[in-house]
């Protein structure tokens, strides 16, 4: 589709176009990766850049690339990403408050310093190069160019990554791997009672019933009418998405009228 | 010049003796003695052979060398580790080994009670590798090795009994004396190799005549110095006195074969040099004048035997050292008194040494008396040096001690006189203080007290003796018969073209000058030690007691050198105490400061090292920048 | 269009990679930030194998992928270990270096 659209090998109009759109869209995704408070919201930022550069992988010539980009990357790793985000808790959000003393202004100052002195490199290497474009390489295919290059010059390469990745894959097995006891339903009493407090050991309290609202979102009220705050999971306070309990407090009117 | 495969088995022989005993350790013990013994004689079998083989050999191919390894390669700077045996070394050849040898066996039985027998004679066989390397080696690095391997022996034998702390400081002084001197020689060596481009003999020989005068005056003047400090010259002499304290056999082989003669072969040796500058040869004869002298007067007022020997010794090297600044003629001389003096004072020494073997090791002369009754041969023998010495005809002494005087007063004008009458002055000293020495020692009353029980001692200590004795009857006339050294060693020292100088006395009025002179002395000393000789030494005059003191050498030394030395040591103390650590300290305390200030950036947060490394990147990406500008 | 605007595109974002990685603390996000670097860098790598005319690149590019997934997966693995012992995915928490 974008083949077509693209008129490859070339920077004609078409592919011009698609990349000063594309391009700043992708440069503030990114920044908004680092501006955001969220991890998730960080996580599909990422993911909307990835998937900008698989565009540009196509538009470049590289097929096969972009539709791996695509799969493995934005399928794959960043699901993986995510799926990590729901295990640790999405309640481990960031606070953007800087607690290494001057970490903020140094690091803004070498990224200039370090994207100036890059972009003025590649301004002197590359600016204006005539490019020879994929057309006669990629003229019996992308994929089958690829495959041909990967299993004769590189195979050995591709061999020893394979092994990289098994490696990895046990590595990670092993990583995430942790003995998990048996502990019974007597033990866990004993381990309730042994607490510190015995506040919680006849469990957290359950979550606001109440006439006009009944559900896990609203916190309980205390006897004193002000809320439980621990009658609500976490992760909902976390996200966000809790109802506040005023509106079902008791108020000293409705005391006096009962 | 003949090329040897041989020679240096002369050296390799006692050498490796000398290591095999002492890494063998006490299995040895019991035959270590025998070994060194043999391989002591055997060494002197090989010099032997060599002499007839080089007594056979005429003109220039008398001389013969043996290139060992190349030793230094530097730039253009060769030394070859080679030996060279010429007439000269194979005189010293001969002396070492041969007088080395019958005080080995000496040393069999004068050792024979000391538990350390066998390092005894390991370190007795290093001193004859020394001294073999020494006067075999054929350039002045090579030569320098034995030199300070003989300084390296004599420090291991004088401190032999270093159990007695006055005995290890005598090895020490000899050590640090050597030292002054071997500063000398190491200077001569660079100075000679800055002037001539080499150290061998043969191309300094070359060179000499080139050389500017003040270029070979240094030399001249610091091969002199070398010279003192290892013949013990003034004004290095102050360590052989002291030196007495290793055992006699040492004692004997210190002064009659090795160490005091190095300085006299080294100037000969040298020859080349001093014949082109007059200064030098006048400070050699200086200090030749002045020693001989300065070791007879300290010799009369000595009553230990061993150390009125060894102050004999350094009068006696003065007399060499005085021949050999005479210019080419005195070359030969010296080496004849050199070489009967080896004779002769190793027989004495050897002497002394029976003499305190029967005496319980009592030194001191105003306990013996007598002793020529109950010690017959050893009062023989010690005689027979005894007249050698003084220059009595026809003994030893005469021939060569005499030549010695005719030449220092055919030196000519003032500078004869003077020279000729203070040989002639020093001839009757030694005349006196030596009857001295054999009056009090083997005439007289016996003043020795009950508990001694003086006896002859075995054959094995007095065969050696009677050799050395015979030695000193018979070497002078030999030697002199002919002028037969004085043409033996003619093309090493040059000394054949110059025979006929003008004689400002006939031989036949210096000899009887001398003898007159030696019969003064000797009178003198009977008259005045023939009747009663006090145990203690009586205070005396202020001369006596002054050379008692070694005329004031300990003292000037002490004062002079010591002194300032440590004045100096202490200065430089507090200023590396204040000044350098100081510096130190301040770059310790600089560091430590820089450490504390840098250790706040290791504050463990992941993220400060992530930003460190982007900051290392910018760096880098700044360098490159910078390069492809 | 020039066809170096894509590697100054490339180098835009890896330096806004690099930013993220010193300035986030959460793990995670700073583990994603290291992916956006990786991903700039195959950017360049594309686009040199079009400006030389061969398919070097992209197999430097797809390389760089497939490491990647090993280090994204030892990574995570790395957090969840790090979550599991100490409760937070912060990287300052996990300040121990300093002792």
């Amino acid at each position: 589709m974008f083949k077509m659209a693209l008129q490859v090998g070339s920077t004609h109009t078409p592919e011009a176009v698609l990349f000063w759109i594309m391009a700043p869209m992708a440069v503030l995704a990114a920044l908004g990766m680092l501006l955001v408070k969220k991890a998730v919201h960080s996580a599909l930022l990422l993911a909307w850049v990835m998937i900008t550069l698989a565009i540009f992988y196509i538009a470049e010539d590289a097929l096969f690339l972009g539709i791996v980009q695509v799969v493995v990357y934005t399928g794959a790793v960043m699901m993986l990403f995510l799926f990590i985000l729901m295990l640790v808790g999405v309640d481990s959000s960031d606070s953007l408050v800087e607690n290494i003393k001057g970490q903020r202004p140094a690091a803004i100052l070498a990224a200039i310093g370090f994207g100036g002195l890059l972009l003025s490199l590649i301004g002197r290497a590359v600016s204006h190069t005539a490019a020879v474009g994929l057309t006669a390489t990629n003229a019996d295919g992308n994929v089958q160019g690829i495959a041909q290059q990967l299993f004769t010059r590189y195979v050995w390469a591709f061999e020893v990554v394979s092994a990289l990745l098994i490696t990895a894959a046990l590595g990670a097995m092993v990583l995430a791997h942790s003995e998990r006891k048996h502990i019974s339903q007597r033990q866990l009493s004993v381990d309730r009672f042994r607490q510190a407090s015995l506040a919680d050991t006849a469990g957290l309290p359950a979550s606001g019933v109440y006439a006009r609202h009944n559900a896990v979102d609203v916190p309980a009220l205390l006897p004193d009418g002000s809320a439980a705050p621990t009658s609500i999971s976490s992760t909902l306070e976390a996200r966000g998405d809790i109802i506040a309990s005023e509106p079902f407090e008791l108020t000293a009117n409705e005391e006096e009228e009962n | 010049m003949t090329t040897s495969t041989h020679l240096l088995y002369l050296i390799a022989l006692p050498l490796f003796s000398s290591a095999f005993l002492l890494l063998l350790g006490r299995i040895a013990d019991k035959w270590g003695h025998i070994l060194a013994t043999l391989i002591s004689a055997s060494t002197f079998g090989v010099g032997l052979v060599e002499f007839f083989a080089m007594r056979s050999r005429s003109g220039d191919a008398r001389a013969a060398t043996q290139r060992i390894f190349e030793w230094i390669s530097v730039g253009s700077f060769k030394v070859d580790a080679s030996l060279l045996l010429d007439q000269l070394s194979i005189c010293f050849v001969l002396l070492i080994t041969g007088v080395g040898t019958l005080i080995h066996i000496y040393s069999i039985a004068y050792m024979s009670h000391d538990r350390d027998r066998r390092r005894f004679f390991a370190y007795l066989n290093l001193f004859v590798a020394a001294m073999l390397l020494l006067v075999l080696g054929d350039s002045y690095l090579n030569l320098y090795v034995g030199w300070e391997g003989v300084g390296l022996a004599s420090y291991l034998l004088i401190g032999f009994w270093n159990e007695r702390p006055a005995y290890a400081t005598a090895a020490k002084k000899a050590f640090i004396a050597n030292r002054v001197g071997d500063i000398g020689l190491s200077l001569a060596i660079m100075i000679a190799f800055t002037q001539f481009g080499s150290v061998t003999f043969a191309g300094v020989k070359a060179g000499a005549p080139h050389a500017s005068a003040a270029a070979l005056t240094a030399i001249g003047a610091m091969l002199l110095l070398a010279a003192a400090g290892k013949s013990a010259q003034f004004p290095l002499q102050s360590w052989l006195g002291d030196a007495m304290a290793g055992p006699t056999p040492v004692s004997a082989l210190i002064h009659a074969a090795t160490m005091v003669t190095a300085g006299v072969y080294l100037i000969t040796r040298s020859s080349f040099i001093f014949d082109a500058s007059a200064t030098s040869r006048l400070l050699v004869v200086i200090v030749g004048a002045i020693t001989l002298l300065f070791g007879a007067i300290v010799g009369t007022a000595k009553d230990d035997i061993k150390k009125a020997l060894a102050a004999s010794t350094m009068s006696q090297i003065g007399y060499m050292i005085l021949a050999t600044g005479l210019g080419p003629v005195g070359y030969a001389f010296a080496i004849m008194h050199l070489l009967t003096h080896g004779f002769f004072k190793a027989s004495m020494f050897l002497g002394a040494g029976s003499v305190m073997h029967g005496m319980n090791d009592e030194v001191n002369m105003r306990k013996y008396g007598g002793l020529g009754k109950v010690m017959p041969i050893t009062a023989a023998t010690f005689g027979l040096g005894y007249l050698a010495i003084i220059g009595v005809p026809p003994f030893a002494g005469f021939y060569s001690k005499d030549k010695i005087i005719e030449t220092a007063f055919n030196a000519g004008g003032t500078r004869g006189v003077l020279l000729g009458g203070a040989a002639l002055l020093g001839a009757m000293i030694t005349a006196f203080y030596m009857t001295r020495v054999f009056v009090l020692t083997f005439s007289g009353e016996k003043r020795w007290d009950e508990k001694a029980h003086p006896h002859e001692s075995p054959s094995l200590m007095w065969i050696p003796m009677v050799v050395l004795s015979i030695g000193s009857v018979a070497s002078g006339f030999l030697l002199s018969k002919g002028s037969a050294l004085v043409h033996w060693l003619a093309p090493v020292v040059n000394s054949s073209n110059v025979e006929s100088g003008k004689e400002l006395m006939p031989p036949v009025v210096v000899s009887a000058l001398a003898l007159g002179v030696v019969i003064i002395g000797v009178f003198a000393a009977i008259v005045k030690y023939r009747k009663s000789v006090p145990l203690e030494a009586p205070t005396g005059s202020l001369l006596t007691r002054f050379a008692r003191r070694d005329l004031g050498q300990d003292d000037f030394n002490h004062n002079v050198l010591v002194r300032p030395g440590r004045a100096i040591t202490q200065a430089l103390l507090g200023i590396d105490h204040k000044f350098v650590d100081g510096i130190v300290r301040a770059v310790g305390w600089t560091l430590s400061y820089l450490s504390i200030s840098l250790k706040k950036v290791q504050n463990g947060y992941v993220r400060s090292y992530a930003l460190l490394m982007t900051a290392g990147a910018v760096a880098l990406l700044a360098a490159i920048w910078l390069v492809t500008l | 269009m020039d066809i170096s605007n894509y590697i100054y595109l490339s180098a835009i974002l890896f330096t806004i990679g690099a930013i993220g990685v010193v300035v986030r603390r959460n793990a995670i996000v700073v583990f994603m930030c290291v992916e956006l670097m990786l991903n700039a860098a195959n950017l360049a790598f594309v686009t040199f194998s079009r400006i030389n005319g061969n398919l070097d690149g992209q197999i430097a590019s797809f390389f760089t992928m497939v490491v990647a997934a090993c280090e994204v997966v030892v990574g995570l693995a790395i957090i969840v270990t790090m979550y599991r012992s100490r409760r937070s995915a912060s990287v300052d928490d996990a300040s121990l270096l300093k002792r």
